[in-house]
């Protein structure tokens, strides 16, 4: 471990990402589990980066932005745990390589109501074997589907875990981590 | 940031009232590679009053150990702009930077077990 002038040890961070659709909750949930903030910065979008999309009216592309929101966990002294909030449109996917880089894993939030939201984030982590749970965050008066409907909705893979969650609760949110943690340890003991 | 409010153009509303790039004089990109998690602390050998604004107040934000984007969200700078702000304050001697672990990957069971341990205590 090194160390800035002799005083105070770097910490270790690591990283897990909690994507999905627009509106699904993601900044919901970074606020429930994090310590500080949430906290939100940018990253420029560039025209480079915009591809094929077309961002009506918004004038000078260089100066155009996209929020990303994150959170942080103080696990240990020298062991801190940070939250992305991934911005769920795919025209972001530039973004996503950079949260994604090193990540330990991800949660892909799902809300019931609009299934069709998380096939992209499904997708790209299935593409970079990024290991994910699915989370169908509960909102008030959606209706509630078992996680065997939504697995099969989403096409996921039998081991994927799906859990439930409601992204308001520390506790329910946190419990997503876990469920998220277990399940990586449990894909490297099966393939040692 | 009462500092960064104080003695920028800053506008509440608005945020900075000067282009994000005029801040890191135009570059782009730093002079090597920082992640969004890359950790920076000073290194004391260069004090604030020697340095432009925007590095002084980036290097304010350094005295523990910090991660790169929570500097970023701090002076609420872009990620890129601030990466540049950091380069130039490590370059100059003023900060030392540790990349991610690379330890820190998924096929690490101590570090998942360490990870579980931490969330488990917080239910």
């Amino acid at each position: 471990m090194a160390y800035s002038d002799g005083s105070e040890p770097f910490p270790t961070a690591i990283k897990l990402v909690i994507a999905g659709g627009f509106g699904v909750g993601k900044t919901t949930f970074v606020g429930s589990v994090s310590e500080i903030g949430p906290l939100s910065t940018e990253e420029i979008l560039t025209s480079a980066s915009i591809g094929a999309d077309d961002l009506d009216g918004l004038g000078d592309k260089s100066t155009t932005t996209v929020a990303m929101d994150f959170g942080r966990i103080t696990l240990e002294p020298r062991l801190v745990l940070y939250l992305f909030g991934a911005p769920g449109q795919e025209r972001f996917w530039f973004m996503w390589d950079e949260l994604s880089a090193g990540a330990l894993g991800a949660v892909v939030m799902a809300d019931t109501r609009r299934l069709e939201d998380s096939f992209s984030a499904v997708d790209y982590f299935e593409r970079h074997d990024i290991g994910f749970v699915v989370a169908v965050n509960e909102f008030d008066g959606s209706y509630r589907y078992e996680p065997d409907e939504v697995r099969g909705a989403l096409d996921l893979k039998p081991h994927i875990p799906v859990v439930l969650c409601d992204a308001r609760q520390r506790r329910s949110a946190t419990g997503v981590l876990v469920g998220l943690v277990q399940y990586l340890l449990s894909t490297i003991q099966s393939h040692p | 940031m009462s500092l960064a409010q104080d003695e920028t153009w800053f506008d509440d509303d608005a945020g900075r009232l000067v282009r994000p790039y005029t801040v890191s004089n135009g570059r782009t990109k730093p002079s090597f590679h920082l992640d969004l998690l890359s950790i920076v602390a000073a290194t004391g050998q260069i004090r604030q009053a020697q340095l432009s604004l925007d590095h002084a107040q980036a290097l304010g934000l350094c005295h523990h150990p910090v991660s790169v984007v929570e500097v970023s969200a701090h002076l609420r700078l872009p990620v890129t702009v601030t990466k540049v702000l950091l380069s130039d304050l490590v370059d100059c001697g003023a900060l030392t930077a540790h990349s991610p672990d690379p330890a820190a990957d998924p096929t690490n069971r101590n570090l998942l077990e360490a990870l579980l341990d931490g969330l488990q205590r917080r239910l």
